[in-house]
């Protein structure tokens, strides 16, 4: 079952992110590949000709793409380890509903409020913390959005907080003051070792983003 | 609120409430269809089942709601197991699911590139559509459908967005079956089935619709 696992992937993506931490979480091994997203390897582009982007799982030669798709795969494959997500139909419908929400949302609007400035930020700004808000709904009391334990929603959106000291620094704005609950939550996470060894060091994604917008010419 | 155990809040030309009702179709289960007034206002029950986004599709199993289409299927196939829309085996699931959200991150929004432009629709609009099925055809190859010989989770998620095909090829100028042969005997096939014959409207009437919807946004 075990098999050949490589993850190729790059070491600031939040979507790179969620698979290490659904594999660190069931203890699995794996070969981690860093890629050059410049320099794009021969391996990348044969396993995710449709895309060509990071991560892709590599499981027994066969590829796996789209963060979401692998974190499903890897708990369906490894279902006796640390399940993530719900086994009641409608309550894995609801999971699934909350991470295509944070697909759709965190990352564009994270990314504008780097990106821009002006009323263009100051609308993206708003518009990421009604979101993550409307998160801090969906956990309410909970530990985690899973329960007890870490689960689907949790994996897919604590990556994003390795990029909150960026976002903060670039908007001029505290993320823990406007949604106390979420960087409690966050903490929680962080304390888990599959979480605090997936994630990056936040200065040092920073210092990624200023290279970032450099190359981009974004001042 | 109706007594019904299934419920969709829906509008004929959404593809997206389309996928629902096929799958529920492919389950021969019995369902109430709610027709939601998109531009005369929406229901109570819509925008208190759907805060977030107030949109349809919004899917009711005894009363409890859910939202977004790929998620519904997936519910429906997972809730009513037989027939079975997904492979049995994790990565025939993956395969599934990568295409299922391919086709919702590209086609429709080509679609809208060409029946929203105003004027003569720009080559680039045309050229990327084309593309996009191209890549689906190649995943089809040879087989009758996405996942082999059974009608099943990335046909049901594609077949509805072809009925505003017509559409975009009166306005575009061209047509799918010239560009993309084998992708539209793919669409014969499925329409074949009760299924989605059932739910799909006729190509002209969605055409209708696109050209009501254009003089409404100004374009024409």
């Amino acid at each position: 079952m075990a098999g050949e696992l490589v993850l190729l992937d790059f070491w600031p993506s939040p979507f790179g992110m969620r698979s290490r931490i659904a594999l660190a979480e069931k203890g699995i091994p794996y070969e981690y590949r860093e890629e050059d997203l410049r320099n794009k390897s021969d391996l990348l582009l044969q396993m995710n000709p449709v895309h060509k982007k990071i991560p892709v799982l590599i499981h027994n030669g066969k590829p796996v793409c789209e963060s979401v798709i692998q974190v499903q795969y890897i708990d369906e494959v490894w279902h006796d380890k640390a399940p993530l997500i719900p086994s009641d139909p409608y309550q894995r419908a609801v999971a699934r509903f909350w991470v295509d929400f944070i697909d759709k949302k965190i990352y564009e609007l994270g990314s504008k409020v780097w990106k821009t400035k002006g009323e263009e930020q100051a609308n993206a700004k708003k518009e990421f913390i009604e979101c993550l808000k409307l998160l801090e709904g969906e956990l309410g009391d909970k530990t985690y959005f899973g329960g007890e334990s870490l689960g689907y929603v949790d994996v897919a959106l604590v990556p994003f907080y390795s990029w909150f000291y960026a976002y903060e620094k670039c908007g001029d704005f505290s993320i823990e003051a406007e949604c106390p609950k979420m960087i409690a939550w966050v903490k929680r996470c962080m304390q888990k070792e599959s979480v605090a060894k997936s994630l990056p060091d936040q200065e040092k994604v920073y210092e990624f983003i200023l290279q970032l917008k450099k190359v981009f010419g974004i001042e | 609120m109706s007594k019904a155990k299934l419920v969709i809040l829906d509008c004929w030309v959404s593809p997206f409430c389309m996928r629902v009702k096929i799958a529920l179709n492919e389950k021969g289960l019995e369902y109430e269809a709610q027709a939601e007034d998109l531009f005369g206002g929406k229901s109570e029950l819509l925008l208190s089942s759907n805060p977030i986004y107030k949109k349809v599709p919004v899917f009711l199993h005894d009363g409890k709601p859910l939202c977004e289409s790929l998620i519904i299927v997936n519910y429906i196939d997972e809730t009513w197991s037989s027939p079975p829309l997904l492979p049995p085996c994790s990565y025939g699931r993956a395969q599934a699911r990568f295409w299922a959200d391919f086709i919702d991150k590209k086609v429709f929004d080509a679609c809208g590139n060409i029946w929203r432009s105003k004027g003569e629709v720009p080559v680039e609009a045309k050229k990327e559509f084309i593309e996009i099925l191209k890549q689906l055809e190649e995943a089809l190859g040879d087989k009758d459908y996405f996942i082999g010989t059974t009608f099943g989770f990335v046909d049901i998620i594609l077949i509805p967005l072809t009925s505003w095909f017509f559409a975009v090829e009166k306005i575009g100028g061209f047509t799918v079956e010239a560009e993309c042969p084998k992708f539209s005997n793919w669409m014969k096939r499925c329409l074949q089935r009760e299924s989605v014959a059932k739910v799909v409207p006729p190509p002209e009437k969605v055409y209708e619709f696109v050209l009501m919807f254009r003089k409404m946004q100004g374009i024409d």
